[in-house]
């Protein structure tokens, strides 16, 4: 799966620098563009993955969906935090600042980074047990509802705190930019998953080696 | 650096390349957590095979 | 019809609680206004009223934490939690009956601020007071949730604001904005998750 995800991200960012045509608009930085969205929507991805897998440890009592949930909720606040960072830099170069309230997505991730982050100190402020457990699934499942429900806050507030509305996301892409966008998308995705995966099966190697230890103590 | 740099890159490119080599920089950082993480278990795990041994033989 | 009965005991024992030792509504009455005072000397003079409508909606989402700290103070300290848990009756019952004494404390120290704004800056219309009531809804409902979570963990008073302030934002929008739609949509859509998920939160299971 590492491997495959390496040759994925290799055409990936290949067909980036190589192959999509510079941007008649915006020049080189357009092509932030095909790592920012696939960043963001893969955040969205773990995200949800990790409310999902809460809602299993709650509904089918899963045990391993508590572990599960907690990896993928770590990955969305790393890949969040890279769509912060990135999109700080793009909206630096497309109207000189490092960082503009006009743009949705980049103020979701704000409050989402806020959200996630207090995810953490929830977890490791109580005592590991199913009610730790429990409460993380049900943070989670909060997360995934105020995902949507902080987008339309964040549409909504801006009709009276800023009239202006940033258009430059509304251009149709080309099909090589579209093409380009989709592999992007697929290698972010891939990453995630190698990713949740390594990370995964480090933390069952830490439990299992802890509790042979206390066997063999 | 960044003098050179300025020479050769326009504005728009160093941006472009501060954006690509933040995700860079950061995927890296995560493998090197992983890997010192790696490194950890398997001192803990030569350290329970040779309690398992002493066990063996004692 | 038990269900009602139970969340209507379990509210009025918070009542009759905060009617004896006189803590949390007090303070609650005293914060808010010290924050509009503070909120005068804080804006340049002639500041439009669309800002210091804003910061009303802070001193209430402030003065509501404040309140939701306190929520499960008493039952942590005596360990009454644990009995409350035990009790033979449906555990979601638990967090209506504790939102509703929240938002009996929230509605009276609204009583006081909403006035008092009226007082030291402008007017409040109809729109915002019915904007005040959804949103007291909304933050009873999640917050008492949250605030469940919060006692549970270490760190405890300080670990309310981090899980509730980002789950407050929309709230803010929807009050600043007066989207009295939206602000329902909210109530109902976490109201709804905080009833059903409430159980998980307090089992020890």
């Amino acid at each position: 799966m590492a491997g495959g995800c390496l040759v994925v991200f290799t055409t990936a960012l290949a067909l980036v620098f190589f192959y999509a045509p510079t941007d008649a608009n915006q020049g080189l930085s357009q092509r932030i563009f095909y790592f920012h969205v696939p960043l963001a929507f893969t955040a969205y991805a773990c995200f949800g993955w990790g409310a999902w897998k809460a809602l299993r440890h709650l509904w089918k009592r899963d045990p391993e969906a508590d572990l599960e949930s907690y990896v993928a909720i770590h990955q969305g606040v790393i890949f969040g935090a890279l769509t912060l960072a990135t999109g700080s830099i793009w909206a630096k170069i497309s109207w000189g600042v490092w960082w503009s309230w006009g743009e949705d997505q980049l103020v979701l991730f704000l409050v989402l980074f806020l959200f996630y982050c207090a995810y953490f100190m929830l977890r490791y402020s109580v005592e590991p047990g199913p009610q730790r457990a429990n409460m993380c699934a049900v943070y989670a499942l909060f997360g995934v509802v105020l995902i949507p429900v902080s987008f339309l806050a964040i549409r909504l507030s801006k009709s009276f705190i800023h009239p202006v509305v940033f258009t430059s996301h509304g251009y149709q892409m080309t099909n090589s930019q579209f093409l380009t966008f989709c592999v992007c998308l697929v290698a972010m995705l891939s990453l995630f998953v190698t990713l949740y995966s390594i990370e995964l099966a480090g933390k069952r190697l830490d439990a299992s080696l802890r509790e042979l230890r206390e066997l063999l103590a | 650096m960044a003098g050179t740099g300025a020479g050769i890159m326009s504005p728009s490119e160093k941006y472009t390349a501060a954006a690509y080599l933040v995700v860079f920089v950061a995927v890296l950082a995560y493998v090197v957590i992983i890997a010192s993480k790696l490194q950890r278990l398997q001192r803990e795990v030569a350290r329970l095979v040779e309690l398992a041994k002493e066990r063996q033989h004692g | 019809m038990t269900y009602l009965r139970d969340v209507g005991a379990l509210a009025r024992k918070d009542l009759l609680l905060e009617l004896r030792a006189k803590e949390t509504l007090p303070a609650m009455l005293l914060f808010v206004v010290a924050m509009l005072t503070i909120f005068h000397f804080a804006l340049p003079s002639g500041s439009s009223d669309a800002a210091t409508l804003g910061l009303l909606w802070s001193a209430l989402v402030l003065t509501a934490l404040l309140g939701l700290t306190r929520a499960f103070v008493a039952e942590r300290e005596q360990g009454m939690f644990d009995a409350l848990v035990l009790a033979p009756c449906d555990r979601s019952a638990i967090w209506l009956g504790k939102s509703l004494s929240v938002l009996a404390f929230l509605v009276c120290a609204e009583a006081v601020a909403l006035p008092a704004f009226a007082l030291f800056f402008s007017g409040v219309d109809a729109r915002t007071v019915a904007a005040v009531a959804l949103a007291d809804l909304g933050i009873c409902t999640v917050g008492t949730l949250f605030g469940a979570m919060a006692v549970a963990g270490r760190a405890r008073e300080l670990l309310l604001p981090l899980l509730f302030l980002p789950a407050a934002i929309p709230i803010v929008v929807g009050g600043v904005g007066g989207y009295l739609w939206f602000l329902a949509l909210y109530d109902v859509l976490f109201a709804v998750l905080a009833w059903a998920t409430f159980e998980y939160v307090v089992a020890e299971t």
